[in-house]
């Protein structure tokens, strides 16, 4: 019989592995996929980019003082880009390999940026007029990111609290009927703004009855008010607008509130200082539920709900109630993001003009780890994509449009595949709380 | 300084639809005391406590704080009253860090709202240096250890001022050296005018402890005792009738190893060794029982034998055949019977027919399949035997195994994987939350297995159970083996040993000690007779000066 | 509005250990749907199980003498009513939706106090009109000419319904193995592009040529659908992203596609693919005065294989365990992976069906609005179907009723489309929370608690990287 016992060990109460490292394993995901890329980097960008200069133009017409156009040979520099990019794949290669380490949060980032401009570089050096206006692609990049950066915080706020929010697009959607209605009627496009917030958070609360009182599985109820806010608006548009547009759908716009100076500051100028109401609300809205999410009381008490609804509960912190609101708060946010379509990007409303924004935003508050500021650089991201997609169109390049539309998507694909691999969604997000 | 308190609980009655969790409980907790509800699993002292933590609304009955009646609508009313409460399973949000746990609910905030951890660290150091715990404000929970993990729930109550402290099962995550640190905080505390209320079933602690016990069993208060009962005393005061802690069964007869793991080690995702270079033998006819706090590596170890964990060494042999590389399907067609630790979790699928639980690893196989077609009948036919077989006491095979009590699931599970022909038998936990009557069922169901010629594993963190059942046991600390001792090895050894100390060092500690605490008087009861009528197997080094040790520590 | 606000007490899921042992015999009554959610209650700990579906359709029917006799009490008292009720309750609201945007109504309305009536009548015709015009645009048209005409709306809902039924079996079969397919839209344009394809640009016999279509239209959609299958088992990644995405990604494929040489139809500006060879299409049903296409046939063939598959299939009874519980599943020996990449190939392939439907049956063209709304509509399909075979069938000719019917009656009535979407939304928002159904129709909640702690059951959801 070979029963014989190990060594015995002594008590060792410092040992090298404590339950500390349990919950963070590192994985292969990322440095492989960024190697993948790396490569496709590399034989695209770099092996088969293209020979000519891409002009880049800083200045627009109004600045107050004016930089020269940026001019890069294509090929070059999409070789040496190509092989930085490289190089940070392998650096994170090899830190996994031999140290088991994940790679400094920096290096995803970096690589991102560095990935961006080796793309446009061979987007544009490849192109029939290879000359883009930089400060333009930026601008309308910050416009078209709008509402996906409202439907994504609307998304970290429920989320936040446990709440799993697929009604954005509903909600951008009932925000923007709601803003081009009560602005026509109104003939106030602040009123519209107001009423947009206040229809987002309606949408919303239908999700918290439904998810929170009947407890209907979450995914369900957004999936549903998805279609149902689709339906009601796209009646209500061909009975009520559609028999008097003037009356009814003629929202007239949010003026463009032009900060003197500081909007003519070259490239950031028109970004930061030159927006519409909604677009600085956007500002706005971001730091500020950052700072409420994490630094406030509230935050803490918001936080612990999606992460921990019973630990919540028994410090007295009501969690049905605190979700709640946040999802009310969350729909009302979105619908304010709505309101964008209908007041500031075109001053009309038509049937889906949302046009899938809030699927974006999702992928963008999953992309930006369910931190509003995350989340917003997401949002910059797909915008840019987004940007990008209008532009090869007109200056010509091989890449065919309908690609550039289905980036924002395929990188979601990845991320959620591989690079999102650490982020952790809030531990309770989508499981409903009952009382025992 | 301390304002003191009496807390009486009168006549609490908790009905969750026909269902009576507590019948008329009275209750009195007298300042500055600790006292003891004592009672089975699932007796209702949770639900009491949930009633007097603002957590359950009592249906009839009323709470009194220095005899007058408060209401409390919730744990912020209970907590505004000096009420805390540590709960069985922790209420600590895991990626928050100390200091942020302690906080949240009782937040300090600057103007505008904005937290004010400073003056929370402040007083979790102010806590921490009064009691001597060593917790770091700043360190994330999921880094601590469970011990420290408990601390950080103790010092959340303290903060908020808690004059009577409610501690729910407090020793269920702790090695028996962790809970005799956790047995001294409680009397310092004490002594620093906080009373407690202290639940457990586990009669050791309760005894070293407690002022007072009132005993629960089925929902009613049937007794208060006395601290010098003894432990038969109070056991059968807690079970209802006279109860025997020992199994009758006959001395094994191991026959040859059948079973054999070899230097095994299993790898977590994370990196870290959760089973750690692992070799041990079981043989035909015999019950090895691995003993162990929870969480030190026995769940993997039998979830690699399953065939559960993808990145394990080492080698593991049934009957000649290497089982490392198959998957679960292979090693439970290799005659693998299996009854996981959670059984709602990994053994029952709750929605299920009790029918189709029963099949749950066979729905393939003939009878009930051919090729990829099911057939019904055959396994409303298998069900009707087993259900017979096992005494599941339900109406029919096709209601949901989830409507079925905790020890008739068991039954389930039990019946699905002894129902076949075993080559090798393991069970995790094969009794928490089983009540009494399907204990000693289950109990004798394994011990018949193993009197088939079977070898059998048993997984338990309960030390009872393991005493009860096992022929030899294996104490794993941090997932490696400390040794492995024949039945009947005292208590106290056994704890030592659960905590990483050698079974030798364990030996002699025990033995040096002797004199001065009382050992457990319970333990005297069986393991003094097991030895004689059972002799240890023949057996290396660790073992042989243990059962002799083990003869005079009791004696 | 605000009551819920408050946090639910009613529902008194688990109460500590002390039911799970003390509970015996008198909770052991027939299983009725309600009670069937609380019976999960033991496997509480379950609450990342992702159990999308209602629990009671999650066992499988194993013809227990005991089942028979419940079945009338089902119908009246568990979900047969609250469908009923449900349904009932969305019409009415959509119908009073008709009403307040109706010309009639408002003109009336100006004059309400002076002549209520003249009001009440009119809130009842424009409603009823705009049914009695989807009725007769989706069964029965009595001012049809001869007997082939008063029936042609019921053909035209069969047509409309077979994509819908199949397309609603692909996300009724990933439900019960606990995935959300949010992906029945891009499965059914892959299908789209791939039939098509082969339907009009390969020229080969009558008979094999339909067969490749069909064959290259259920590979389509099932590689789509695979591919999540794979991102879920390997990678842990959200199928509910995935396929939201895989959605997006496949329409900008399939506009893409129409812009190239290889599908736009020669000499055409616009994106539209040639018209397939007569050799690659279904044949009709009911000869050419309808629509209706051998698709039909095989939805049901669909339907009766799903239902097979799940009930009496060792396949299906993994797929159940799988979406059930996973980890018990992985401890019984089940292969989960493999499963989960099973379900969501099949899943693909019947929604690729769909798409083969409306390629080579409706439209017999392929545009980029081939899938037009049918992969959504069919998640709300096998949610109103429970995510049973033949409850998604029943559900699909409902849905299919009205989007036919809604057709007439925008003609009729003026009554937009859009209603339908309304109607079809509130429906799967009512039947999902049957306590707020019974509270309108003030059925007394037999068992409050168990019923709504039962629906909490249900809604445990899925894990929730969304």
């Amino acid at each position: 019989m070979s029963t014989t016992a190990t060594s015995p060990v002594k008590p060792q109460p410092e040992e090298s592995h404590t339950p500390a490292q349990s919950a963070k394993p590192v994985t292969w995901k990322l440095p492989v996929t960024l190697a993948v890329l790396a490569v496709v980097a590399f034989i695209f960008f770099g092996l088969l980019g293209p020979q000519g200069t891409a002009k880049f133009g800083v200045s627009s017409g109004g600045d107050f003082f004016q930089l020269p156009a940026i001019e890069v040979p294509a090929f070059l520099s999409g070789m040496v880009l190509s092989v930085i990019l490289l190089g940070l794949a392998g650096y994170a290669l090899v830190l996994k390999a031999n140290r088991n380490q994940r790679p400094p949060r920096w290096l995803p980032v970096v690589f991102t940026v560095v990935f961006v401009v080796a793309f446009l570089i061979w987007v544009v050096g490849g192109a029939r007029t290879p000359s883009i206006s930089l400060a333009g692609l930026i601008a309308g990049s910050v416009t078209l990111a709008v509402p996906i950066v409202f439907g994504s915080l609307s998304g970290v706020l429920c989320e936040r609290a446990g709440v799993v929010n697929i009604a954005i697009e509903g909600q951008l959607l009932g925000g923007a009927f709601t803003a081009a209605l009560v602005a026509s009627l109104t003939h106030n496009p602040y009123a519209g703004l107001l009423a947009a917030a206040v229809a987002g958070a309606l949408v919303s609360m239908v999700l918290a009855l439904f998810s929170i009182k009947y407890v209907v599985n979450q995914i369900i109820v957004g999936v549903v008010l998805n279609v149902l806010v689709s339906g009601l608006t796209g009646f209500l548009f061909s009975t009520v607008m559609q028999s008097d547009p003037e009356k009814y759908n003629s929202p007239g716009r949010l003026p463009i509130i032009d900060i003197p100076v500081l909007s003519s500051i070259p490239v950031i100028g028109p970004i930061l200082f030159k927006q519409s109401v909604v677009g600085y609300l956007m500002y706005v809205a971001v730091i500020v539920i950052w700072i409420a999410l994490f630094k406030t009381k509230w935050g803490l008490r918001v936080r612990a709900v999606g992460e921990h609804p019973q630990a919540a509960d028994t410090l007295g912190i009501k969690v049905n109630a605190t979700r709640f609101w946040n999802v009310t708060l969350g729909g009302a946010v979105a619908g304010i993001g709505g309101s964008f379509f209908t007041l500031v990007a075109i001053d009309s409303f038509t049937k889906e003009i949302s046009g899938g924004r809030g699927f974006i935003a999702l992928a963008a508050m999953i992309l930006g780890r369910w931190n509003p500021i995350g989340a917003f650089f997401a949002a910059l991201l797909f915008g840019f994509a987004d940007n990008l997609q209008s532009i090869v169109t007109i200056i010509g390049t091989p890449v065919p449009s309908q690609f550039m539309a289905m980036l924002p998507y395929l990188v979601t694909v990845f991320a959620v595949a591989g690079l999102v691999g650490r982020s952790r969604p809030p531990a309770a997000d989508g499981i409903p709380y009952v009382k025992g | 300084m301390v304002r003191v308190l009496k807390l009486e609980l009168k006549g609490i009655t908790k009905r969750f639809g026909s269902l009576v969790a507590n019948d008329h409980i009275d209750v009195v907790v007298e300042p500055g005391q600790i006292h003891c509800l004592l009672g089975e699993n699932g007796a209702g002292k949770s639900t009491l406590m949930n009633v007097l933590y603002g957590l359950y609304e009592p249906t009839e009955g009323e709470i009194l704080i220095d005899d007058k009646p408060v209401t409390f609508r919730g744990p912020g009313d209970a907590m505004a009253a000096g009420i805390g409460m540590v709960h069985q399973h922790f209420m600590l949000v895991p990626v928050f860090t100390v200091a942020e746990n302690v906080a949240l609910g009782a937040e300090t905030t600057k103007t505008g709202g904005f937290l004010d951890l400073d003056d929370t660290r402040r007083k979790i150091r102010e806590i921490s240096d009064r009691y001597g715990f060593d917790v770091d404000p700043d360190a994330l929970i999921e880094d601590l250890p469970v011990g420290v993990q408990q601390r950080v729930e103790i010092i959340k109550a303290l903060v908020r001022d808690a004059k009577v402290l409610i501690l729910d099962e407090p020793t269920a995550v702790l090695t028996p050296q962790d809970t005799d640190e956790l047995l001294d905080i409680m009397r310092q505390l004490k002594s620093h005018g906080t009373s407690i209320v202290f639940i457990s079933h586990k009669l050791r602690e309760v005894k070293a402890v407690s002022d007072t016990i009132t005993v629960i069993r089925r929902g009613k208060v049937v007794g208060t005792a006395d601290p010098d009962a003894s432990t038969t005393e109070l056991a059968s005061m807690m079970v209802g009738r006279a109860v025997s802690l020992t199994l009758d069964k006959a001395p094994a007869k191991p026959q040859e190893t059948t079973f054999e793991v070899k230097d095994l080690t299993v790898i977590a995702p994370s990196g870290q060794h959760v089973v750690d270079g692992i070799s041990f033998g079981i043989a035909r006819g015999e019950i090895l029982a691995i003993a162990g706090v929870q969480g030190n590596g026995q769940t993997e170890l039998t979830e690699a034998v399953l065939g559960l964990h993808s990145r394990v060494h080492g080698s593991i042999v049934l009957d000649g055949e290497e089982l490392v590389g198959r998957s679960v399907k292979e090693v439970l067609n290799a005659g693998v019977g299996f009854v996981p630790e959670d059984r709602s979790l990994d053994g029952l699928i709750g929605t299920f027919s009790i029918a189709e639980n029963l099949i749950l690893d066979r729905y393939d196989q003939a009878p009930f399949a051919k090729g990829i077609s099911m057939s019904p009948a055959k396994v409303l036919e298998n069900a009707k035997t087993r259900i017979e077989e096992f005494d599941v006491r339900t109406p029919s095979g096709s209601l949901a195994a989830g409507t079925l009590s905790g020890g008739n699931q068991q039954k389930v599970v039990m019946a699905r994987e002894l129902s076949r022909p075993l080559r090798l038998f393991i069970a995790s936990q094969p009794t928490r939350g089983v009540d009494v009557g399907s204990i000693e069922f289950l109990h004798k169901r394994i011990v018949a297995e193993r009197d088939n010629g079977t070898p059998v594993m048993i997984v338990s963190t309960e030390l009872d159970e393991v005493i009860e059942l096992a022929d030899r046991i294996a104490v794993l600390y941090k997932g490696k083996l400390v040794g492995i001792v024949p039945a009947g090895t005292g208590r106290d050894v056994l704890g030592l040993m659960m905590a990483g100390v050698s079974a030798e060092e364990a030996l002699t500690d025990a033995a040096g000690k002797h004199p001065a605490p009382a050992p457990a008087p319970e333990s005297a009861e069986n393991p003094a007779d097991t030895p004689a009528t059972y002799p240890a197997p023949a057996a290396p080094s660790v073992q042989e000066p243990s059962s002799g040790a083990v003869g005079d520590h009791h004696d | 509005m605000t009551e819920n606000t408050e946090p639910r007490h009613s529902a008194a899921t688990d109460p500590d250990p002390i039911p799970a042992d003390q509970a015996t015999a008198p909770e052991l009554e027939p299983l009725e749907d309600d009670e069937a959610f609380v019976t999960s209650l033991d496997t509480a700990g379950g609450a990342m199980q992702p159990s999308a579906v209602p629990v009671s359709t999650q066992s499988g029917h194993l013809g227990a003498p005991e089942e028979s006799e419940s079945v009338l009490r089902k119908i009246f008292t568990g979900n047969g009513m609250v469908t009923i009720l449900a349904v009932l309750l969305a019409l009415i609201l959509g119908g009073l939706l008709i009403a307040l945007t109706d010309k009639v109504v408002g003109t009336t309305a100006g004059y309400l106090f002076a002549r209520p009536s003249d009001f009440l009548t009119a809130v009842w015709s424009a409603a009823t009109s705009s049914y009695v015009a989807l009725f007769q645009g989706a069964v029965f048209n009595p001012h049809g000419t001869g007997v082939a005409g008063q029936f042609a709306p019921l053909m035209e809902t069969l047509t409309i319904a077979t994509p819908l039924i199949t397309a609603g079996l692909g996300v009724a079969l990933a439900f019960r193995a606990g995935l959300f397919n949010i992906g029945a839209q891009g499965q059914i344009i892959m299908a789209g592009i791939l039939a098509s394809w082969v339907g009009f640009a390969l020229h080969l016999p009558v008979g094999l040529h339909l067969l490749l279509v069909l064959v290259a239209g259920v590979v389509g959609g099932a590689v789509w659908g695979g591919i999540v299958g794979v991102l879920k088992a390997r990678t842990g990644a959200h199928e509910v992203i995935v396929t939201i995405m895989f959605n997006y990604i496949a329409l900008y494929l399939l506009r893409y596609l129409l812009d190239t040489d290889l599908f736009q139809r020669p000499g055409e500006s616009t994106p539209i693919s040639p018209i397939l060879d007569p050799s690659a299409v279904y044949p009709l049903l009911f000869g050419s005065q309808y629509r209706l296409h051998v698709g039909f046939l095989l939805a049901i063939a669909a339907t009766v294989f799903v239902w097979w598959l799940l009930n009496r299939s060792t396949i299906g009874f993994e797929f159940r365990a799988v979406g059930a519980n996973p980890k018990a599943a992985l401890t019984a020996g089940i292969n989960v992976p493999r499963a989960t990449i099973l379900v969501m190939t099949i899943a693909g392939g019947l929604a690729g069906l769909a798409g083969v439907a409306q390629v080579a049956g409706t439209e017999k063209v392929l545009t980029d609005g081939v899938a037009a709304t049918y992969g959504f509509d069919a998640i709300t399909v096998a949610l109103l179907g429970r995510s049973s075979p033949w409850g998604t069938f029943a559900a699909g000719l409902l849905f299919g009723a009205f989007r036919a019917g809604a057709v007439q009656m925008q003609i009729q009535t003026g009554t937009p489309i859009d209603i339908v979407l309304v109607v079809q939304s509130l429906i799967v928002l009512f039947i999902a929370a049957p306590p707020l159904v019974r509270a309108i129709f003030g059925l007394n909640p037999r068992k409050k608690k168990t019923a709504t702690a039962g629906a909490s059951k249900q809604a445990a959801t899925t894990g929730g990287a969304a």
